[in-house]
């Protein structure tokens, strides 16, 4: 059977088979046709192959990913629990005063959510853009189920007056419709005004535009360090005789399989003020005994450690490239006359370039991701996006935001790793 | 890489000047490494080295930190022989931490080198139909930012029929968070995209015409699988299989996020240890796995050399 659908099989048993002017198979079949099916099988059984992977990542990867990111634009804390409340805002436009119609309907949905126990859900949703306000509605829900006469208005006043406050009216309007793009707005230090315009938050509260910009500046730095770093490293590596380049690769090598937990804790022990390297230097006398440098839990903690744990990610597309630069190009360009500086500049260094580029944009889309050695080693002022993401999932718990926060950050890196694809070809990833 | 005759004497300085460079970068790499080893050793709760274990006085060093990766957690120290073996090894909380560590990462690096070298041999085949597109997103999760696969996971995990809704079907089957299975699944994603490079990266050099010789000669696909392309590409499924096994041992923010009390691993005991209150036990910790990595590092090299001499590609 599957001889006959071999195409080389089919060609070699056409001889005799003409009768139509167009080639056939052994069995009469149309060659064409015959090699069309062939090849689809051959399609099928490789998708066939790849198929268990691809739905598992799919499953475990793609699709939580997705519905991660849903919550950044829609959130139904408040509109599913607070019904009759969301149809007020939907039926009154912008700016309208809550007549008693309003005030009803929120004593209503305030009941019924306290007795389904949803009024925290509720709380913690208009907590999000208006701090304070959850134990407001859970302390106003228990007071309501006991009951409540109309004038409603009067009577909600009565329990605790900031439910006149038009700041809470209007949160409680934004998160009348599940779906808003209020959690990108403040991701972006921006927020939407009680009359719909947007504006700046003020200046104390702008933490996301500075941490974007401190992320991929220092992502930026690090590439460029380990650059430095890396590129007189892989070119020893690449031009010294195979032996002892292997030796030295397992000094690159080695840091690259330890783990980072292991690399960032002795950069920890390193860098303290009571460290190592503080004791050397004031046992060196370059420095007094009072004047211990602060290395560490700052941003230089957060450079130093990154870099080296990156450093392995720049050397080795590098060697890779630079291994198959052929040593006579400078050799020619030095015996035209060129020195050895406009050798390197001018013959060297452009073909090192793939490398360097399959290196540096490697290393900034994982720095610009990174969250345990921050975390670890960066004090407040070397924190990453990630690890406000981090805050934002486990303390704040201002899930929508952390959504937000992570849609940004993961179109920036995607579109790098799209960027890296074209330029390099995941294909030519290599590990070691 | 000697200095060529033709050398200026500002070359030749320069080029000295270049190896120290070298030297000073390497030494960058690998010291904060080494430097734990001896400070792990330390008689003093200190993080640098003492007067003492300058002067390599005895006294100065110890193995107390070590021992305390036992005691930690046990139930009574102080026993002696077979009984202090024997709740070390059920109740020491870094003895419990290892098991956990190794028993999801021996799970899941099957798991994900099973399907990942599968795939890798269609993603290999010329017939693959959108290879690149595919291959982009089986790389992904390597390239994604842990913390926001670690948030996905979360949510995923702790109801993992929520998404059945959507084809009206029943959406509370239990949870995943906070167990075995899930912390598994969550590591074979993670560990998946080494395998898919390395097993790609030994196929790249298969000769195709092998596996047509065997089927020519009338093996199945099953035995032309098992006694041609195997033993062929064995030694990158293994090196992919370490990388996938590494990454889970390793891995602290998915377990974080979407682990239970119950599945302490190392990393996140590491985690805890260094937030709360770093002692120098930690650095007998880092010590055992700076060896452990050695072994591993050397285990794939000497795999490395073997792959490239059975296929006959010459070493690089």
């Amino acid at each position: 059977m599957a001889n006959a659908l071999d195409p080389h099989a089919a060609i070699a048993t056409t001889a005799g088979g003409v009768t139509d002017g167009a080639l056939r198979t052994a069995d009469g079949r149309p060659l064409v046709r015959a090699l069309a099916r062939s090849q689809s099988l051959a399609r099928r059984r490789a998708f066939l192959l790849v198929l268990p992977l691809l739905a598992f990542i799919l499953i475990t990867f793609v699709v939580p990913i997705g519905q991660m990111l849903q919550r950044s634009f829609y959130n139904d804390g408040f509109s599913a629990h607070m019904p009759q409340l969301s149809q007020w805002f939907a039926d009154n436009p912008r700016g309208t005063e809550p007549d008693e119609a309003a005030w009803t309907a929120l004593a209503t949905d305030l009941k019924a959510s306290a007795e389904a126990r949803t009024i925290g859900v509720v709380g913690t949703r208009i907590n999000y853009d208006v701090p304070g306000t959850r134990s407001l509605f859970t302390s106003t829900g228990r007071q309501v189920r006991r009951g409540l006469e109309p004038p409603y208005q009067a009577a909600l006043l009565d329990i605790n007056e900031d439910w006149a406050d038009p700041r809470l009216w209007s949160a409680m309007r934004d998160a009348s419709s599940p779906v808003t793009g209020n959690f990108y707005l403040a991701a972006v230090d921006r927020k939407r005004g009680d009359d719909g315009s947007i504006s700046q938050v003020e200046e104390r509260q702008q933490v996301y535009v500075m941490l974007f910009m401190r992320t991929f500046w220092l992502s930026l730095v690090i590439t460029f360090v380990t650059f430095v770093l890396g590129f007189p490293i892989a070119h020893l590596l690449a031009t010294l005789p195979m032996r002892k380049s292997n030796l030295l690769m397992i000094l690159v090598l080695l840091p690259f399989w330890t783990s980072l937990l292991v690399r960032t804790t002795s950069w920890m022990v390193l860098l303290q003020q009571q460290g190592v390297i503080n004791d050397i230097l004031v046992w060196l006398g370059v420095i007094g005994g009072g004047q211990r440098l602060q290395m560490i839990y700052n941003q230089t903690g957060t450079i130093i450690a990154m870099t080296h744990i990156l450093l392995p990610f720049m050397i080795l597309p590098l060697y890779s490239v630079m291994r198959t630069i052929n040593p006579s190009y400078v050799r020619a360009a030095r015996s035209l006359g060129a020195t050895s500086w406009t050798a390197f500049r001018r013959v060297y260094f452009p073909q090192t370039l793939p490398g360097l580029g399959a290196g540096a944009l490697l290393v900034f889309i994982l720095a610009v991701g990174y969250y345990i050695t921050p975390a670890l080693v960066g004090g407040s002022s070397g924190q990453l996006i990630s690890n406000m993401i981090a805050m934002h999932m486990t303390d704040t718990l201002n899930w929508s935001m952390a959504a937000a926060l992570a849609a940004l950050l993961l179109a920036a890196v995607l579109l790098l790793y799209w960027v890296y694809d074209r330029m390099v070809g995941i294909d030519n990833l290599k590990l070691g | 890489m000697a200095v060529p005759t033709y050398a200026t004497p500002l070359e030749r300085v320069w080029h000295y000047a270049y190896l120290v460079i070298c030297g000073l970068i390497f030494f960058f790499l690998i010291a904060p490494i080494i430097v734990i080893i001896p400070l792990s050793f330390n008689a003093e709760p200190y993080f640098t080295f003492t007067d003492r274990m300058l002067s390599f006085d005895p006294k100065g060093y110890s193995t107390r930190w070590y021992r305390s990766l036992l005691t930690f957690g046990m139930q009574n120290p102080d026993a002696t022989g077979w009984a202090f073996w024997s709740d070390a090894w059920a109740n020491a909380n870094w003895v419990k931490a290892a098991k956990n560590s190794i028993i999801i990462g021996v799970f899941s690096t099957l798991l994900a080198t099973v399907l990942g070298t599968l795939a890798a041999l269609g993603l290999s085949r010329p017939e693959m139909p959108f290879r690149r597109a595919i291959m982009a997103i089986l790389i992904s999760p390597m390239i994604v930012p842990l913390i926001i696969t670690a948030t996905g996971m979360f949510f995923f995990y702790s109801n993992p029929c929520e998404l059945l809704g959507v084809f009206g079907l029943p959406t509370n089957c239990g949870r995943l968070a906070g167990t075995y299975v899930g912390v598994i699944l969550a590591h074979a994603t993670l560990g998946i995209p080494f395998v898919i490079i390395t097993v790609t990266a030994t196929l790249v050099g298969f000769d195709q015409s092998l596996n047509r010789a065997a089927a020519s000669l009338g093996a199945n696909p099953r035995t032309t699988f098992f006694r041609v392309t195997m033993p062929l590409i064995l030694p990158g499924v293994i090196s992919g299989a370490l990388f996938a096994f590494v990454t889970s041992f390793d891995e602290v923010v998915a377990v974080l996020f979407i682990a239970g009390p119950e599945q302490q691993t190392i990393p996140r005991q590491m985690w805890n240890g260094i937030r709360e209150q770093i002692s120098p036990a930690i650095l007998a910790v880092a010590t055992l796995l700076v060896i452990f990595s050695i072994a591993l590092l050397t285990t794939v090299e000497l795999l490395r050399r073997r792959s490239e001499r059975i296929r006959g590609v010459t070493p690089r």
